[in-house]
């Protein structure tokens, strides 16, 4: 064993291991190791990818059902969506880097996604993404907003992947801690998903794609560790992208796939090379032989120990059916491609590292992934918040006014400056674009189609981490039903704070709990998932932000329905029960200035029945448009729908003793569609005799938007408040 | 009507203009190889599609307007064939010398995917004839540098000579200030070579043939060429 370097504690440190983390690394190898072995444990045991803080609660997540073909544990999930079809997705967050480099960090948080996807036989075919940024009134906002999507676009768009659905929100709790959570989904054939497992002894293990440099050594451990004054500082430890390399090297994997050269396949993303050779090894019960010489390199001199822990870009490891490997080879020389024999697989189970001679690292392989430390940390459920009465909310001088004023607030508005730099167009299938419920795919030349989307409302959480969890989970559902599409399967991103605070690691355990009970209710299981942990800075942690990531099937994509107002002089339907729910709404936090309350509850049978009932009439096409409702409750539904279809609402039912309660609160479960007057009365009908809450509250028509008892609002007017905000903020005009 | 699409390395719209090439001939076009030096026997369109070659991490197109296969493309232009460059294509074969002028950076330096107007100029061309003049159609644009710009001399003989394709308008019509997305000359979205045998544009109407997706103003082209 090469020692060269001692190791002292502080070193021991600095690589994010704790002092009885390092007493079980002794007791495991029963001598003190090399530096390279102290690295590969760091990049092997940190909480990005050894979930030890996590895992004890993510078991209690429903992963399982009939249609799901590989759940969390490997590159990305994957469900059968019939026909020998499969849909291969996940999310994945690149927080940090983003926050210390906004353009490259989001830049590679998409890169590593989509090489997530194609990694398992997938040919990607949409981008979406989940961005959490601090006050607008911060000075770095705008900065970071500006980076992040140029990043996300930059690498996408030249990628060819559209981008066709997402979220953005601020908050002054993002304002040091940023979140990017990049989703991609891909398709496959049911009979054609490749896996990390190594299988055979003496195989040849394989190093493709782009060459090793110094970027991104310990990227995984600052992923996991929290930011202090000193995040400048850490721009080197952010990888640079090349979206040009990954789509050749998608092109090359593919092609190598498909004639059959490939055993395992596994990319080099988090922790690199020492990550992904594990991982192989570990899943197939294997010992990984490695030989560094033979990696290509950026620079010259690069020791061991940094290319186990670069995190160089667009990379892969393969192990190659030994007969196939001049063909495989080819395939890669032809796209321009590195392609270099590496190392072989062993019978040993050990994970042996070799550089000039010397053997640098020789560790027990199975070990290094199953005695990563288990923590059962200690948490704190969060305390209930009281629930507000409509009647102690304010109500404003005027709900038209008030309304304007909400569809232009930061969160609200129209995010058409961001997607507009993502290219949402590229292969010709995206049915439903940007801006709508979710974004809608048609599979090839269809019929067949995915819905997708990004959901998560931080601020219900925040206030009650449980109904917040299902409340992400149900919305997400609520968002694919209202395409039409049955929602399927999700992946989750789980972005909290300090799990070593029992304050934050309450959170964690609260929302997990709540999206468990939600998939369950809903059979919508979890299929793979992300967790960022320690996202605080100086001490305060962000909002609790499960982002969930939902995909959803439509038999036919010409019958997916849309917000937008087809028609003038149809009615309008409201689905569900509205009581007027105004604790932690948006208008009780931007019109009245109070972020308080609890929640609203999540009913998951309510959820369950209305959103079946939805999706039915969309399928036999008996509506015209439909929308979920969710932020800002009734009224900014409604003049959503106007907006996207350019016909006006008068809304005429009675709104009771707090009309501004049932215009803007957020009870959850509910719907709006719009049908012809005699389709309507039959809904109304059906919903009865299905025990759905269901009422006429409107028409369509005109150009303008009426409330009751208030002026008329021309839809120029919604327009203009809400798509103004963002481009004057990002001018500098707001 | 035979055509080819080349794929260059990091071209990433080949697959939208062979399907609407497919649509239109229906049969597939042969996907030709960069580093070919021949074009099929028999080609009497080439399509340089949409993408970033080589990741435009030069001067875009710069790489492709010097690939092996481009001494093909210019020869079979020379011959009077048919050559329509999008978007990438366009910046490849201005890069390549086929079409005169540049694409630089858009106006406001950002990447811009939306749905754009362009007024058509003239429909008496192997591409165009399937549209009428000054009709408006509505196709895609999906580009980082669409800004057309050629010295004073270059644009006087292009709009002196009919050379001008397509011009960015909005839904009515009109040309010029916001209805231009990327700060073009004369609004400039597409022109073509001095016997019109070569089209260069920056939208994509290979993305607009199909109802479902945003519209079928796309198709025209494809139609026209058919024609031909």
């Amino acid at each position: 064993m090469s020692q060269s370097i001692e190791i002292t504690p502080q070193l021991v440190a600095e690589h994010g291991l704790k002092p009885d983390e390092y007493e079980r690394i002794l007791k495991l190898i029963g001598r003190a190791p090399s530096i390279t072995e102290l690295g590969i444990f760091s990049a092997m045991w940190n909480e990005h990818c050894s979930y030890k803080s996590s895992r004890l609660h993510l078991r209690k997540l429903p992963t399982k059902a009939p249609w799901v073909i590989q759940g969390p544990g490997e590159n990305a999930g994957v469900i059968d969506i019939g026909d020998g079809q499969a849909c291969v997705f996940k999310m994945e967050s690149h927080n940090h880097p983003s926050f210390i480099e906004p353009y490259q960090g989001a830049a590679t948080g998409v890169g590593g996604i989509l090489r997530d996807v194609f990694t398992m036989g997938a040919r990607p075919i949409a981008c979406l993404n989940l961005l959490r940024f601090g006050s607008p009134d911060h000075p770095k906002t705008r900065h970071l907003v500006s980076g992040v999507v140029a990043g996300i676009g930059g690498y996408g768009n030249s990628f060819g992947v559209p981008t066709v659905g997402g979220s953005v929100n601020f908050h002054t709790r993002y304002d040091g801690n940023i979140l990017v959570n990049a989703m991609a989904v891909g398709l496959a054939k049911t009979d054609e998903i490749f896996y990390a497992k190594a299988t055979g002894i003496g195989r040849p293990i394989v190093y493709l794609g782009s060459k090793t440099g110094r970027d991104g050594i310990h990227g995984a451990t600052m992923a996991s560790a929290s930011f202090e004054a000193d995040a400048e500082e850490k721009r080197p430890t952010v990888q640079v992208g090349d979206p040009f390399s990954e789509k050749l090297l998608l092109e090359a994997c593919l092609e190598i796939m498909a004639k059959g050269c490939v055993i395992a396949i596994q990319d080099m993303g988090a922790a690199g090379l020492t990550s992904s050779a594990v991982e192989m090894g570990a899943k197939g019960g294997l010992g990984i032989e490695l030989d560094l010489d033979h990696v290509p390199c950026r620079e010259e001199g690069m020791s061991a120990y940094e290319m186990m822990l670069s995190e160089s870009q667009e990379r892969m490891l393969m192990v190659l059916d030994p007969s196939k490997e001049k063909e495989a080879e080819a395939i890669f020389v032809k796209w321009g491609l590195d392609f270099a024999v590496i190392g072989k697989t062993t019978d040993t189970k050990r994970f042996v590292i070799k550089h000039k001679g010397k053997i640098e690292a020789d560790l027990p392989i199975m070990e290094l992934g199953d005695e990563a430390p288990l923590y059962d940390r200690p948490w704190v459920p969060t305390p209930k918040k009281p629930m507000i009465e409509g009647a102690s909310v304010k109500p404003p001088k005027s709900n038209a006014d008030a309304l304007v004023h909400l569809i232009g607030t930061p969160d609200l508005c129209s995010k058409r400056w961001v997607w507009e730099q993502y290219d949402h167009l590229i292969l010709g299938n995206s049915v439903q674009q940007p801006g709508g419920d979710a974004g809608v795919v048609r599979i090839g030349d269809g019929p067949k189609g995915l819905a997708m989307t990004t959901d998560v409302s931080q601020r219900y959480c925040e206030a009650d981490p449980v109904e917040g969890g299902k409340q992400a989970v149900a919305e997400a559902w609520r968002n694919l039903t209202a395409t039409g599409a049955l929602p399927l399967a999700l992946t989750d991103n789980l972005n909290f704070g300090n799990p070593e605070k029992p304050e934050y690691m309450g959170q964690l355990v609260g929302c997990l709990e709540g999206i468990g009970d939600a998939a369950r209710a809903l059979d919508f299981p979890i299929v793979s998932g992300n967790v960022s942990l320690y996202n605080e800075t100086q001490g305060r942690g962000i909002l609790p932000t499960p982002s969930i990531g939902g995909v959803g099937v439509i038999a036919d994509v010409t019958q997916s329905a849309s917000v937008a107002f087809k028609k003038a002089g149809q009615q309008i339907i409201l689905i569900g029960e509205t009581k007027g729910w105004l604790g932690q709404s948006v208008y009780l936090r931007d019109v009245c200035g109070r972020e308080e309350g609890a929640p609203p509850p999540v009913d998951l049978v309510a959820e369950r029945r209305n959103g079946d009932f939805v999706r039915a009439l969309i399928t036999a096409r008996r509506v015209d448009s439909v929308h979920d409702l969710s932020d800002g409750g009734l009224a900014v539904a409604v003049a959503e729908m106007a907006m996207a279809g350019k016909i006006g609402a008068k809304i005429t039912c009675d709104l009771g003793a707090q009309p501004h309660a049932i215009l803007f609160g957020e009870d959850q479960a509910r719907y709006l569609l719009s049908a012809g007057a005699d389709e309507a009365s039959k809904i109304l009908a059906d919903a009865k005799a299905k025990g759905v809450p269901a009422a006429i509250i409107g028409t369509t028509g005109d150009e303008t938007l009426e409330l009751p008892g208030e002026m008329p609002v021309a839809i120029a007017t919604l327009n203009s408040a809400h798509e103004g905000w963002l481009p004057a903020y990002m001018a500098g005009q707001a | 009507m035979k055509a080819v699409v080349v794929l260059f390395p990091g071209s990433n719209r080949e697959g939208d203009a062979v399907r609407a090439l497919e649509m239109a001939t229906g049969k597939k076009p042969q996907i030709v190889w960069h580093a070919e030096t021949e074009l099929p026997a028999g080609t009497d369109l080439v399509l340089l599609p949409g993408g970033f070659s080589y990741g435009d991490y030069l001067r875009c197109g710069a790489i492709a307007g010097r690939a092996a296969i481009m001494d093909a493309v210019r020869a079979h232009a020379a011959r009077g064939g048919l050559v329509l460059g999008i978007c990438n294509g366009f910046q490849i074969l201005c890069e390549g010398g086929l079409l005169p002028g540049v694409l630089m950076r858009n106006k406001d330096l950002r990447f811009i995917c939306k749905m754009q107007h362009l007024r058509v100029e003239r429909a008496d061309t192997v591409f165009t004839r399937a549209y009428s003049k000054n009709q408006i159609i509505k196709v895609a644009i999906a580009h980082g540098e669409g800004n057309y710009e050629a010295d004073e001399e270059t644009i006087k003989r292009l709009e002196g000579d009919g050379r001008v394709a397509f011009r960015y308008c909005d839904a009515q019509g009109v040309v010029g200030g916001f209805a231009n997305p990327n700060g073009s000359t004369n609004d400039i979205a597409g022109i073509y070579s001095d016997k019109r045998n070569v089209l260069g544009m920056m939208p994509h109407p290979e993305n607009l043939i199909d109802p479902l997706v945003g519209g079928i103003d796309g198709a025209g082209l494809f139609k026209s060429l058919v024609a031909a």
